[in-house]
């Protein structure tokens, strides 16, 4: 991936990301339940990812020098769902059969559920333990690709998750770029009033982690706050993105009631006016 | 027909009867609790909502301690309340705690002896659309290998109140089965709490179904439509697993010979093979296993999933046909 990017690229992944959020809406209104918030504030970065960070084939999802994309908090999976159908790992179509029976699009991420996905997740706490087992593979093989872990501050009350840091710091596993979804939410609240986090980024410094700390809902800053990192080869790098949750759908913005809420079809109808008014302009 | 001496819900049948989920039950015994007990405390981690504690951590902030995502945190912490006089309640979902945190509840609860009650929310596979990582079914298996827990099981939101106030009268740890979806409410509030009852009872019974938990209601489906088709059966609700009433199953199967078990679990090491542990050893006799057969669930609505993976009433009556 190259960090700089044209004004007509930018301009398609802006309309992508706001697709992502209509799909997001539209998705979990017809499963009546699922997670909004986290959902749409990282629909930014996953557009980055998927339509120019990672180096992946939609047609080939398994093989075996792809970058692996480790969704640690599976309750955003909707909109890594809608990610993969956007760029093409299976029909559009299927979005709408989200949490259904007899679906591969799960509530929470199953391996391979579709092809694509890496890991199983919704248990918070354990997709960097499994990140760092894929770069300590990648390096007894001599294999070249990337790993990227997506986690959310409220799982950084997992002590798993602070395991974790500790053992990619010692061992500077610099194939690890960790993206913290910071939202300031988290079920029961705000995550400085359940379990303060700050100062977050002295605390990855502390563990000899490199720090990037960007505005996630901006994909050129978090564009080239991921082609720096990939410049980092003595350390892990955790880009701390701070996002918006319910980003894009103005009454949903900032307000953690929205964490693990679907919306009625008729706040989905509402929501998609805002959105649609936005791909008008 | 439904055991009058029980002064269960006469209107269970009906199309209007109450609905409630076991964890309302729980929530309310909870704050009643909070308000006879100052010793009894609670603890969340990032839950407090869906495990229905926010009534008593309203009501009583200073005893309420919200732990954020962190279970084996929580546990350890409640252990220490524990052995300190404090009566605990963690409340979050079984397959975090106790699952996620298996060791250090089996260490620092259950070996320590520290008086805790593990609230585990959201068991079965009526946990639905969340999915098979959400939906706790090993958890019967993992908890009753631990010397001396407690495990209730209860059937509806009534009897999971007065197994939440039973279970801060026992002294030691307890764990608490409950579930997220409304269920008809089958016990009234004149209805004794005991470990194992027989809920239907007929004449010439030719088998017994032991059910536990949401599934006794599809047990009972299947006990009176098994009745109109001339097959009488028993159902014994089973709100307590461990420890098991053997003198009572071994009545009960000696009384209609067969027997079937019901659960919202795996068949591998849940309820029906603690009883078939009792049976092999007392009374062997032939017996059909209703449960997950040694495989995850999936996304789903729960009534769905109760038909792909055989835990409705349909399958209870083909269970009771087998064998007669
Ligand atoms: C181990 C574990 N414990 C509890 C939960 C229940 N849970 C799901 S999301 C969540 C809040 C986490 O906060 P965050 O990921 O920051 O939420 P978001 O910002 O996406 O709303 C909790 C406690 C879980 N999924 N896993
Ligand atoms: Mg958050």
């Amino acid at each position: 991936m190259t960090s700089s990017l044209s004004k007509e690229k930018l301009a398609d992944l802006l309309k992508k990301a706001n697709q992502l959020r209509v799909f997001v809406i539209e998705m979990l209104s017809e499963a009546r339940s699922g997670h909004t918030a986290g959902s749409l504030g990282m629909a930014d970065i996953f557009t980055a990812f998927y339509f120019h960070i990672l180096k992946h084939d939609p047609k080939n999802p398994t093989f075996e020098d792809r970058d692996r994309l480790v969704l640690s908090n599976g309750h955003i999976c909707p909109v890594q769902y809608a990610a993969m159908a956007l760029s093409g790992y299976f029909p559009v179509d299927e979005l709408k059969t989200l949490r259904k029976i007899g679906s591969r699009l799960q509530g929470h991420p199953h391996r391979t559920s579709p092809p694509g996905i890496e890991t199983t997740s919704g248990p918070l706490g354990e997709g960097l333990s499994q990140a760092i087992g894929m770069a300590l593979a990648k390096k007894l093989d001599s294999k070249d690709f990337h790993i990227y872990c997506l986690t959310s501050d409220g799982e950084h009350d997992e002590g798993n998750h602070w395991e974790a840091v500790m053992f990619a710091g010692k061992n500077k596993l610099s194939s690890i770029t960790q993206v913290v979804d910071r939202n300031n939410i988290q079920i029961c609240g705000k995550t400085e009033d359940v379990m303060p986090l700050e100062p977050l980024s002295e605390k990855y410094k502390a563990f000899n982690w490199a720090v990037f700390e960007i505005d996630g809902n901006n994909i050129k800053e978090f564009i080239e706050a991921v082609g720096k990192a990939r410049e980092i080869l003595e350390k892990p790098v955790v880009i701390i993105a701070k996002t918006i949750p319910g980003k894009g759908v103005s009454f949903m913005e900032n307000d953690y009631l929205w964490h693990g809420k679907a919306p009625t079809k008729e706040e989905a109808e509402r929501a998609l006016k805002e959105l649609n008014s936005y791909m008008a302009e | 027909m439904l055991n009058s001496d029980l002064k269960l819900n006469e209107n269970l049948f009906s199309a209007n009867v109450e609905q409630k989920a076991t964890r309302e039950g729980f929530g309310e015994g909870l704050s009643e609790l909070g308000e006879r007990n100052q010793n009894v405390v609670v603890l969340s981690a990032d839950l407090s909502e869906s495990t229905k504690a926010e009534d008593f951590a309203k009501k009583y902030p200073n005893r309420y301690f919200e732990c954020g995502v962190a279970e084996q945190n929580m546990v350890a912490i409640a252990a220490g309340l524990g052995v300190s006089g404090k009566i605990p309640f963690v409340c979050s979902y079984s397959v975090f705690s106790p699952g996620k945190a298996w060791e250090t509840v089996r260490t620092t609860i259950i070996y320590n002896n520290s008086n805790v009650k593990i609230a585990g929310h959201h068991a079965g596979i009526m946990t639905g659309p969340d999915g098979a990582t959400h939906q706790a079914t090993e958890d019967i298996a993992s908890v009753r290998a631990w010397p001396g827990i407690q495990i209730f099981s209860p059937c509806d939101a009534i009897e999971a109140k007065k197994a939440t106030l039973k279970s801060a009268e026992i002294v030691g740890p307890v764990y608490l089965r409950l579930s997220r979806e409304k269920i008809p409410t089958i016990t009234t509030d004149q209805t004794p709490f005991e470990d194992i009852q027989l809920f239907w009872i007929s004449k010439q019974p030719k088998t017994v179904i032991f059910a536990t938990g949401h599934v006794l209601y599809q047990a009972l489906l299947a006990a009176r439509e098994l009745e109109e088709e001339g097959i009488n059966v028993l159902v014994a609700n089973v709100a307590v697993i461990k420890p098991l009433n053997e003198q009572k199953i071994v009545e009960f199967a000696k009384q209609a010979g067969k027997v079937v078990t019901v659960e919202d679990h795996q068949i591998k090491g849940g309820m029906g093979s603690a009883i078939a542990e009792v049976l092999a050893k007392e009374y062997p006799t032939k017996m059909e296993f209703v449960g997950l057969k040694d495989t995850f669930a999936e996304s789903g609505k729960w009534p769905e999933l109760m038909l792909k993976y055989g835990l409705d009433s349909k399958t209870i009556k083909q269970a009771v046909k087998k064998l007669v």
